[in-house]
């Protein structure tokens, strides 16, 4: 069985993998997609430490991630939603390109 | 470390990596449905079936969907020899690799991160469903009407707007 310091690592790399994505990409879909691994991971380390923890029998952690899941989705639903909407603005996705704030 | 377990992590770490690091859109989308299929994995091995086909039901069929179908909507004419980062992308990347060191450091002095492994848990979905109907019913109601706004906000936002009359 592994320990959960491993599992724990996994859910750090894959935090600092989607952070260094949505700090460094210029697309804007791309910016969004690092925020989704950044909220997997959140909900791996969730998942974790339920099954490590005094009481799995409570069923916290299972319900937080359920709820965190539901959440992820409609932002992702949100966030692409308005990625359009900009798109239809500047003919662009590129976060370098969109820089005014004029409607 | 167990062999599934490595295989799992892995093809989750490398299927971010690669979302993230590739030029074409399209095969961006499907490295990240190979993170996220790796991250159910990790799920069943946890012990927690119902979150693993959950992550399988939401993220695999539907996020990556939606995200292809954004894709597509947004296809631009870029030259190829554009760079894909940003100008400033080393101080991105310095934060990333700062926030991963203090992480793993931490996760690697706390005795908070080694307890004793405990038995699996037995964890049915007649259980899971139990809780939400009693327990839980508030936060299921509300996230219901979460969901409910979300998407009338999101057709509300990428309607096509009305031409106004000069």
């Amino acid at each position: 069985m592994t320990p959960l310091a491993h599992y724990l690592l996994i859910a750090a790399l894959l935090f600092a993998v989607g952070l260094a994505g949505a700090l460094t990409r210029r697309n804007s879909i791309l910016v969004l997609i690092g925020i989704e691994l950044m909220l997997n991971a959140a909900n791996l380390n969730f998942i974790a430490f339920w099954r490590y923890g005094p009481a799995p029998e409570a069923l916290t952690g299972i319900m937080f991630v359920l709820f965190s899941i539901g959440i992820a989705a409609a932002e992702a639903a949100v966030g692409l939603a308005l990625i359009i909407s900009i798109y239809r603005h500047y003919k662009t996705t590129n976060l370098d390109q969109i820089d005014s704030m004029r409607g | 470390m167990t062999l599934p377990f490595a295989i799992l992590a892995v093809l989750t770490i490398a299927g971010a990596a690669a979302a993230l690091a590739l030029r074409n859109l399209v095969h961006c989308v499907l490295a990240l449905t190979i993170s996220f299929v790796g991250l159910a994995g990790l799920y069943l091995q946890l012990g927690a079936q119902f979150i693993g086909f959950a992550q399988v039901l939401v993220y695999v069929g539907a996020v990556s969907i939606l995200v292809v179908f954004a894709i597509l909507l947004t296809r631009t004419a870029d030259s190829p020899t554009q760079s894909l980062v940003s100008p400033f992308w080393i101080t991105g990347a310095v934060i990333a690799a700062v926030v991963f060191g203090v992480l793993a450091w931490t996760i690697g002095s706390s005795p908070t991160a080694h307890p004793a492994i405990p038995d699996r848990p037995e964890v049915t979905v007649k259980q899971i469903g139990d809780a939400l109907m009693s327990r839980f019913a508030l936060p299921l109601e509300v996230i219901g009407l979460l969901l409910t706004a979300a998407m009338l906000g999101a057709v509300t936002i990428a309607l096509r707007e009305r031409q106004e009359p000069k």
